[in-house]
């Protein structure tokens, strides 16, 4: 994959973004902080070097992909002041001297304004030990959306050297709890994949739960207990309107979206105290009853084909991870068999691999993934108090929320599927939880 | 049959809040902004200034309802895991039981809480499971279907944020919440002996 031509500038997802940072009120003063928090085995070496920038919002967009594909566990850096020089194009690469510094990969760049305001990202990513260009590419757009074009460069960089789909150009949602007593607030934020880029999408003073993208990345669902009722709503995420789908009696909770993106299956209780799963047709409010077992049966999740919903029930005594037909009369399969406790399942987008909330034999609370082709099952974080996984779009990693000590606050982290590599992502003031990884933006 | 009329129940108490359209049409900046900031809003107009005494969204300490005795006291405490009332529990329900018996007018909330640990939408099934079971007691000792709402916040509402043991333990719990206030009787009920 020699010299791929420069690809179709994105400028129509740039200015979609642009409109929705317009729309969106003031983001949350909860700036997130990112920390790597765990080591990698076996990461390839590589040398983002500074690009040649224009003036701009001071974005350093070389920066940005070095942190992406650092944190991704796969890739190591080589840091600014240990590099040989500072290249900006091929052409200036001298690869014996990044050999020699031990990189195996280099990426050079630019950043330079072009017709109507508008800046144009260009970088070349070279193979220090063959001197080949392995892709070169443009990014358009605003230069406030410099932050996205970086993590498009990362994305091409991910995907060429691991053969990955990269990631980072997505986008998340949490919630956020601030303040405290009469003050304390619930704020639904949507940010970049890395806790930039933050917006405040709806803030209320009674709780917000259970966030969730739909596949098109058009809509979110989510819980709200306004007036000390349980409700699902979806909201649209480029204007903020929002219509409430479900007010019944009882529970309204857990919103999954289906694959297509029209259909959402909710946890109902009604009167009755037992809370089922049930799917709801967003285009004629049509509902139907999927689970029929006198247990909590909750946190419903599909398989990617649409046939499956995965969810909790502990209609054996205690919460494990089930599965069944996504059309009422299925048969249900119990999927989980490790651990007393195994709840808040996730689906990867591949439908290989679970992602759930364990609780271990010391009674510490970790997120594991099984395998669904192989059962495996494997611990995936150190817990105490793990809760919500959720997957990054290609699979590799899991967003989760966590309080890692006694008397702190819940921060979001990540973890590589491998269990090798992990970030944290920590609100300067307040909590963050319940994460909700966006799709792949198109 | 119960699974039928279950449905049709729920779709039918659903056909006054479900007629929005999946595609809605694109507002105004402005009321975007102002959809946005709607949750606070109502929540601001909800319960009539109930939120005086401090928590976050007004059940804590609720002024509304009767104060004598037993009746003071609002929540029921749960062991970590179960719904079984326990304890001064029972006595606190039989209080409450008998003056919502002995009031026909008055109303309750049920809000079912449950500690952190664990998923937090298995959290609200465990919190509607000990609500329904607080309720079910209320239901045997003379209070009627009508009189009682029932709400699960989960884990998402708690009275101690702290992270240990002490904190659960307060946080495990259903808080019996009244509905009306002024509906106090002229006379006191008398607390059970």
């Amino acid at each position: 994959m020699n010299a791929t031509p420069r690809i179709t500038p994105l400028l129509r997802i740039f200015l979609a973004l642009l409109t929705a940072a317009w729309l969106a009120a003031p983001a949350a003063r909860a700036q997130l902080q990112i920390q790597i928090t765990s080591g990698v085995t076996n990461p390839v070496p590589i040398a983002v070097v500074p690009f040649a920038e224009a003036p701009a919002d001071g974005t350093d967009v070389a920066d940005v992909v070095q942190h992406d594909l650092v944190g991704s566990g796969r890739f190591t850096e080589l840091a600014r002041n240990k590099m040989p020089a500072t290249p900006t194009n091929a052409a200036d690469v001298k690869f014996a001297d990044w050999k020699a510094a031990g990189s195996d990969y280099v990426v050079v760049g630019q950043v330079t304004p072009i017709a109507g305001g508008q800046l144009a990202v260009d970088f070349n990513l070279l193979n220090a030990l063959t001197g080949q260009s392995i892709t070169r590419q443009r990014f358009t757009g605003s230069a406030s959306a410099l932050r996205n074009a970086a993590h498009r460069v990362s994305d091409v960089i991910y995907q060429a050297i691991t053969g990955i789909r990269g990631a980072f150009a997505t986008r998340i949602a949490y919630v956020a709890v601030v303040g405290q007593g009469a003050d304390q607030r619930f704020q639904l934020v949507i940010a970049d994949a890395d806790g930039y880029n933050q917006h405040l999408i709806l803030e209320s003073r009674f709780p917000l739960m259970s966030p969730a993208w739909s596949p098109d990345g058009q809509w979110i669902s989510y819980v709200s207990f306004e007036n000390h009722l349980s409700a699902v709503y979806v909201q649209r995420v480029l204007t903020g309107q929002r219509t409430c789908v479900s007010m019944r009696a009882g529970i309204n909770g857990a919103p999954a979206w289906s694959p297509d993106s029209r259909r959402l299956a909710l946890t109902l209780s009604g009167d009755s105290g037992h809370p089922q799963i049930y799917i709801l047709d967003l285009s004629n409010q049509h509902l139907t009853r999927i689970t029929d077992s006198p247990a909590i049966n909750t946190e419903a999740t599909w398989s990617p084909d649409g046939r499956y919903i995965y969810f909790t029930s502990d209609r054996a005594g205690e919460p494990q991870i089930y599965r069944i037909g996504a059309t009422p009369g299925s048969p249900t399969q119990r999927i989980t068999f490790t651990d007393e406790y195994n709840a808040g399942p996730h689906i990867s987008a591949d439908g290989k691999l679970l992602a759930m909330v364990t609780r271990d034999d010391s009674g510490s609370y970790r997120i594991a993934v099984q395998n669904l082709v192989t059962g495996e099952f494997k611990m995936l974080t150190p817990g105490r108090l793990d809760q919500s996984p959720s997957f990054a779009p290609n699979g590799a990693t899991i967003m989760y929320a966590a309080r890692p000590g006694r008397g702190q606050e819940g921060i979001l982290a990540t973890i590589s599927v491998d269990g090798l590599t992990g970030l944290s992502l920590k609100a300067t003031q307040g909590e963050v939880r319940d994460p909700a990884w966006g799709p792949f933006i198109q | 049959m119960y699974r039928r009329t279950l449905v049709l129940m729920l779709l039918s108490a659903c056909l006054g809040l479900t007629a929005c359209a999946h595609h809605p049409p694109k507002p105004s900046a402005e009321q975007q902004q102002s959809t946005a900031g709607g949750a606070g809003a109502n929540a601001n107009g909800a319960e009539g200034g109930a939120n005086a005494n401090g928590g976050p969204f007004g059940n804590q300490n609720s002024v509304a309802g009767p104060q004598e005795g037993t009746l003071a006291k609002r929540t029921i405490y749960f062991d970590f895991d179960s719904a079984v009332i326990k304890g001064d529990g029972t006595e606190i329900v039989a209080a409450h039981a008998k003056y919502l018996s002995d009031h026909a007018d008055a109303r309750v909330r049920l809000e079912g809480n449950t500690d952190e640990r664990g998923s937090p939408e298995y959290n609200i099934g465990l919190g509607m499971r000990r609500a329904q079971a607080v309720r079910q007691a209320l239901l045997l000792q003379g209070a009627s279907a009508a009189q009682i709402t029932v709400v699960s916040y989960g884990a998402e509402h708690p009275v101690d944020p702290a992270h240990n043991e002490d904190a659960w333990s307060k946080n495990r719990r259903v808080d019996i919440v009244y509905l009306t206030p002024g509906m106090q009787p002229p006379q006191a009920p008398q607390p059970p002996q």
